[in-house]
């Protein structure tokens, strides 16, 4: 496999995409401090699959994802952090895969729409998607599932928002709840209420 | 982006080892910051010292009944905290007023305290900027200034925005700052962030090259009643125009700092003396010498507004 990266917006982010793990070895020793290398191999599990890449260290997480590993389901909204549109799971967390670089994830286990379900076996909360039409455009959508099913996950271990009335006491599933925690996910189209509604229904409660 | 190398590093002391030679490098942890003013090649490091497996993300009670918080622990993981949610809720409050559920996954305690402004025309490389190009002056002044600072400014009118610092101000916590050396010292929250001053060059943070902050001390809890009171302009995930940190005790007396008004988190002797009168003139104290643009001179009356918001709450909840 080559590195499939024509009309990248900034230049030469992947060297190669070696065949095998021993090209590995050839790759710059991440730990050679006087060495000015600006690549280093690193291993990634994407949904489950473990691939060993050499990426220029200016490569984000968000571009490895897309360009080199071709999972174009998280995607390029902002770059900035203000979108959500890049949210993928992170070794159990959401977070946006645009502000972080992609060498400092060697090891990690990454969770990105692909590995969530796919038309034959919908993830149930891509089936609340579609059955309260929790989209229009469909842009933001990978990252509102991704950012929905990681944050049922923050409540259910207790992780407070803004909107959480008591600090100190477990957090309530209302939607003032889902509205502040998905605050990071913006859609343009405007499906918020809906997106509300298929979450709250995934977690169990009643919209 | 420029190209950078790039290590990671596995203590504290391996890290400041990595810096001492190569004064163009810069820490990375959370990334939430940096990455994006990399992007835009505002910050150009030729080397990241990565710090994630540096071994700080631990919460400690101290045997003095102060909590000291690693720079590592992520802002998600400090808000949910039982401790902190119970003993020090203006903590957790002023962090869950911030950012968005994502960046608080990534963003760390040390990060937050390092973050930098968030003025368009620091953001704005075609313009002059003060902090981004010493010298070169600002272009805030006498431009759009809607969200800047009206105390504390010099060269410089950036409001502070970030939230955690703000708590962090109030309740006099202190930043644990590991030297190139190895060495351990302590600098009060207080003068950790900096006032512009008058000159050419700006210093944010009280920190040398190469020094990495470790920890954050919280001082035993106090026994008072808190609010954190954040306005901005849309519900959430946005920055605060103004934002009101307070802890009432039980004689009536109190404290209180201001964020998005002040180049700094804003607190003084005579505001925390003048609670005791009510939001006026509290927020008169803080404000003394206040130099306002006619776009944020709203933020005088927002404050006082803010404030009494914040007694409200503050007499209402969360003793």
């Amino acid at each position: 496999m080559t590195a499939s990266g024509s009309g990248f917006p900034t230049p030469g982010l992947f060297v190669s995409m070696p065949e095998d793990s021993s090209a590995a070895a050839t790759a710059p020793d991440r730990h050679s401090g006087d060495e000015p290398a600006c690549s280093t191999a690193i291993q990634l599990t994407v949904n489950g699959e473990d691939s060993i890449l050499v990426v220029d260290h200016r490569t984000t997480l968000l571009d490895a994802l897309r360009e080199t590993l071709e999972l174009t389901g998280a995607k390029k909204g902002c770059d900035q952090g203000q979108c959500g549109a890049c949210t993928v799971i992170v070794n159990g967390r959401r977070i946006v895969s645009c502000l972080s670089l992609a060498v400092m994830h060697d090891g990690d286990s990454i969770l990105t729409i692909e590995g969530i379900g796919d038309p034959q076996a919908l993830h149930p909360m891509q089936s609340a998607f579609l059955r309260y039409d929790g989209y229009q455009c469909g842009f933001c959508t990978p990252g509102q599932i991704c950012s929905a099913i990681a944050m049922l996950d923050e409540m259910r271990a207790g992780v407070p928002s803004g909107a959480t009335s008591e600090i100190a006491a477990p957090p309530r599933l209302i939607a003032a709840e889902i509205r502040e925690r998905m605050s990071g996910n913006i859609c343009r189209c405007g499906a918020y209420s809906n997106i509300v509604d298929a979450v709250i229904d995934v977690a169990g409660g009643s919209a | 982006m420029k190209a950078f190398s790039y290590e990671r590093v596995q203590s504290p002391v391996e890290a400041v080892a990595a810096h001492r030679h190569r004064p163009a490098a810069r820490y990375i942890a959370g990334g939430t910051n940096l990455i994006d003013l990399m992007k835009l090649e505002i910050e150009t490091p030729t080397h990241l010292i990565d710090i994630n497996d540096a071994g700080l993300d631990g919460i400690e009670d101290m045997p003095d009944g102060s909590i000291r918080i690693g720079a590592l622990v992520s802002n998600t993981d400090l808000a949910s905290d039982q401790r902190i949610r119970t003993h020090y809720p203006i903590v957790a409050r002023s962090i869950l007023a911030g950012a968005s559920g994502q960046l608080r996954n990534m963003a760390t305690v040390g990060g937050n305290l390092m973050q930098r402004t968030r003025c368009p025309y620091f953001y704005d490389l075609n313009l002059p900027c003060n902090k981004r190009n010493p010298g070169t002056g600002c272009s805030a002044m006498g431009g759009y200034s809607r969200t800047h600072a009206i105390v504390g400014i010099g060269s410089c009118i950036c409001a502070f925005l970030g939230d955690m610092s703000v708590a962090l101000r109030l309740l006099d916590a202190v930043v644990e700052v590991m030297r190139p050396d190895g060495a351990i010292r302590t600098v009060p929250i207080g003068n950790f962030h900096k006032a512009p001053g008058h000159g050419e060059v700006i210093d944010e943070f009280a920190l040398e090259t190469g020094e990495l902050i470790v920890a954050v001390l919280l001082p035993a809890p106090l026994s008072g009643s808190f609010a954190y009171h954040k306005v901005r302009d849309r519900a959430s995930f946005a920055f605060a125009l103004v934002s009101v940190a307070v802890v009432l005790f039980a004689d009536g007396s109190g404290r209180v700092a201001l964020g998005g008004v002040g180049t700094k988190p804003w607190r003084s002797e005579e505001g925390d003396a003048a609670l005791t009168l009510g939001a006026k003139a509290a927020s008169e104290a803080l404000l003394t010498n206040a130099l306002p643009t006619e776009h944020n001179r709203y933020k005088v009356e927002l404050t006082e507004r803010a404030m009494a918001a914040a007694l409200e709450d503050a007499q209402r909840v969360e003793q």
